[in-house]
């Protein structure tokens, strides 16, 4: 279905869209106060995106010297081609071990690649971990945001759930009581678990090393407690040097969600006593993107979801409108790229207001791309019927001045006198939720011709 | 062709020219005071930070806070409250109803209230999370002032193979944007500055 359609269904409910809006408002304002205290912000972004933009242009030898380190670590290392062969892979790691019980922290490569259901299928118990998605995962839905994966519900949705699944209370909705119940039920997976899988925020080319941001703690709670610990990313993920990460865990935490750092930032380098550990690194699209010059650079991304809570279009239309694992502007401009048919309505489902752009932590050029998308959903024959009859029709009229100087006269001397519902239509989408402005008794051209006789 | 053959051929196809890798500055700063910035920022994060006086005896003060709990571990001879002796147990698992770690801190970042745990001082890398307290003992001249500085003192090949940086107790917000502390691993987060 198209965004905008989807984002109808989500605007149904005028409140709860306001309240979206507003949460996810606070989250860009919170972001904001903390990168105030930070005097060479600036220039950390700008060293982030020169550091992204040196991997990308070395990713070859940075993945080969990133294996070559971690393996002399003691960690095993794979590499999959596409989704299928990253479920495959991570299945097989499972079995190889016996592994039944798989605790999961947070990893959007996993949402990606729909690893949950494959290995569902095949008889494994998979638990998301995070509390936030936990909750999607009770209800069968999908994160709806990369770093606040349920933030379209209200906590009496989440009480709702946990009554259903975990037994708490009916109609019970304090926060502090459902994550007690989440933290107990949750805590008797991580003891009982026989594998951990993580998501990476960094990997070190350097030392063969990774690093894995999380707030509640459960990716370590996972991984120190399992004989097993697979970590699976898309190859983007890689830095080359150790240092680098002083650059973006400052750029992380504080853009996300106004932390000066998340709570835990963990480093792995080698297995723990009696321990497995793997890598599985991840292509699944992402070769094809590199070698698109104007969107490489969405490449770069961090995930710390800031351009969704600036962005005027996502916050009133909800993660799950896009119908992509990385929803906002940046999965915008990533989703097309993986398939173009299905996505086609994600470009258009911006203001090109550029605030995404603005906030990014490792400067992408989000709304640009956005841009270049439109021409070549355009160029590809996917854009909507509406639109490009919309199209062709003004293009007709804007190269006719006599044509349109007409039709300018006639809508506005139309307007004041029309009755609403020939104006207010199905037919005038930009009548929907608003009122149209009072049409002026001339154009502008009229005006100055008047004006400039009187003058002269 | 391999998986990982076919990657990195695709790579080198479409890669574009090699792009400088920037050298970082370290960002220092001599108009901070680094201990009054580091308490402030456990505050804001969610932690308790106490500077301790020199006619204050450390292990009355976390028993003042901490009273309730049963099994106590510790890696540090700044305190004597351990009643849990860690060297037989080869089992995380066995760690489950421990109540209060108190860690010694490798250091400290101000700019984040940040504090470094490597592997190599704990028992098992477990211990900072499983444990529904955590106190974190930390030399007061063991501060800097943040990242890029942080990232110089550390070697990974040093450590056991794992380090972590812990800013303050375990969180979420999950629910409702409502923040609850004590999400997975420390319900509180004590720092006692030395």
């Amino acid at each position: 279905m198209e965004h905008a359609e989807l984002a109808e269904k989500f605007i149904e409910d005028e409140a709860r869209t306001d309240w979206h809006d507003g949460a996810l408002w606070f989250v860009r304002y919170k972001r904001d106060v903390q990168i105030k205290k930070v005097p060479e912000w600036e220039e950390l972004r700008e060293l982030g995106s020169q550091i992204k933009a040196n991997v990308l242009s070395n990713l070859d030898n940075c993945l080969v010297q990133f294996e070559e380190n971690a393996i002399k670590n003691g960690v095993h290392v794979h590499w999959a081609r596409d989704a299928n062969e990253h479920n495959e892979i991570v299945l097989s790691i499972l079995k190889s071990k016996g592994a039944k019980k798989l605790v999961k922290s947070k990893s959007m490569l996993t949402e990606e690649c729909h690893l949950n259901p494959h290995l569902i299928e095949n008889g494994i118990e998979v638990i998301d971990t995070d509390l936030g998605e936990r909750i999607v995962q009770m209800r069968d839905e999908t994160p709806s945001h990369i770093v606040l994966p349920a933030i379209h519900l209200k906590k009496e949705d989440v009480g709702e759930t946990f009554h259903q699944y975990l037994g708490t209370e009916k109609g019970a909705s304090d926060p502090i009581y459902l994550a007690e119940v989440a933290r107990n039920h949750l805590r008797d997976k991580f003891l009982n678990a026989d594998a951990a899988l993580t998501g990476v925020n960094f990997a070190v080319a350097e030392n063969g090393s990774i690093t894995v941001c999380t707030n509640e703690g459960n990716a370590d709670l996972g991984v120190h407690l399992a004989p097993l610990h697979i970590a699976s990313f898309g190859m983007e993920k890689l830095i080359p040097r150790q240092e680098d990460l002083g650059v973006f865990l400052r750029l992380l935490g504080r853009n996300a969600t106004g932390q000066p750092i998340t709570a835990f930032s963990s480093h792995f380098l080698k297995p723990n006593k009696g321990q497995e550990m793997h890598y599985v690194i991840v292509d699944n699209g992402r070769t094809e993107q590199l070698g698109r010059p104007d969107f490489r650079k969405s490449l770069y991304c961090i995930r710390c979801g800031a351009c969704m809570n600036t962005c005027p279009v996502y916050r009133r239309s909800g993660g799950h409108s896009y119908e992509y694992t990385v929803p906002g502007p940046i999965g915008a401009i990533l989703s097309p790229g993986i398939d173009l048919k299905k996505h086609a309505s994600l470009p258009f489902a911006s203001t090109l207001c550029g605030s995404c752009t603005d906030v990014c932590p490792v400067k992408i050029d989000i709304h640009q791309q956005l841009y270049k998308w439109r021409q070549i959903v355009s160029e590809e024959g996917e854009l909507a019927v509406s639109k490009t009859t919309a199209m062709k029709g003004m293009g007709y009229l804007l190269s006719h001045p006599k044509l349109y100087r007409l039709a300018g006269r006639i809508g506005r001397r139309m307007l004041g006198i029309m009755p609403r519902f020939m104006i207010y239509n199905h037919l005038n989408a930009w009548g929907k939720h608003r009122e149209l402005p009072i049409a002026p008794k001339e154009s502008f051209r009229d005006w100055y011709l008047k004006n400039k006789k009187a003058t002269v | 062709m391999s998986s990982r053959e076919y990657i990195l051929q695709q790579i080198k196809k479409n890669k574009p020219e090699l792009a400088p890798l920037p050298s970082l500055p370290s960002f220092e700063r001599n108009d901070v005071d680094l201990l009054t910035h580091f308490k402030e920022t456990l505050k804001f994060v969610g932690g308790m930070a106490i500077e301790l006086r020199d006619d204050q005896n450390i292990n009355k003060e976390i028993s003042k806070i901490y009273h309730d709990a049963k099994q106590i571990v510790s890696n540090t001879d700044f305190v004597s409250l351990a009643n849990f002796d860690l060297t037989f147990v080869t089992d995380p698992h066995d760690l489950k109803d421990i109540d209060l770690a108190i860690l010694k801190g490798e250091f400290g970042v101000a700019e984040n209230a940040a504090v470094w745990i490597p592997a190599n001082t704990l028992a098992h890398r477990a211990l900072p999370f499983i444990t529904q307290h955590v106190v974190f003992i930390l030399e007061k001249y063991k501060l800097v002032w943040n990242m890029h500085e942080a990232y110089k003192k550390i070697n990974l090949q040093n450590t056991d193979g794992y380090g972590v940086f812990i800013s303050g107790p375990s969180k979420t917000a999950d629910i409702e944007q409502s923040l609850v502390i004590g999400a997975h691993g420390s319900r509180s987060l004590t720092v006692f500055l030395i």
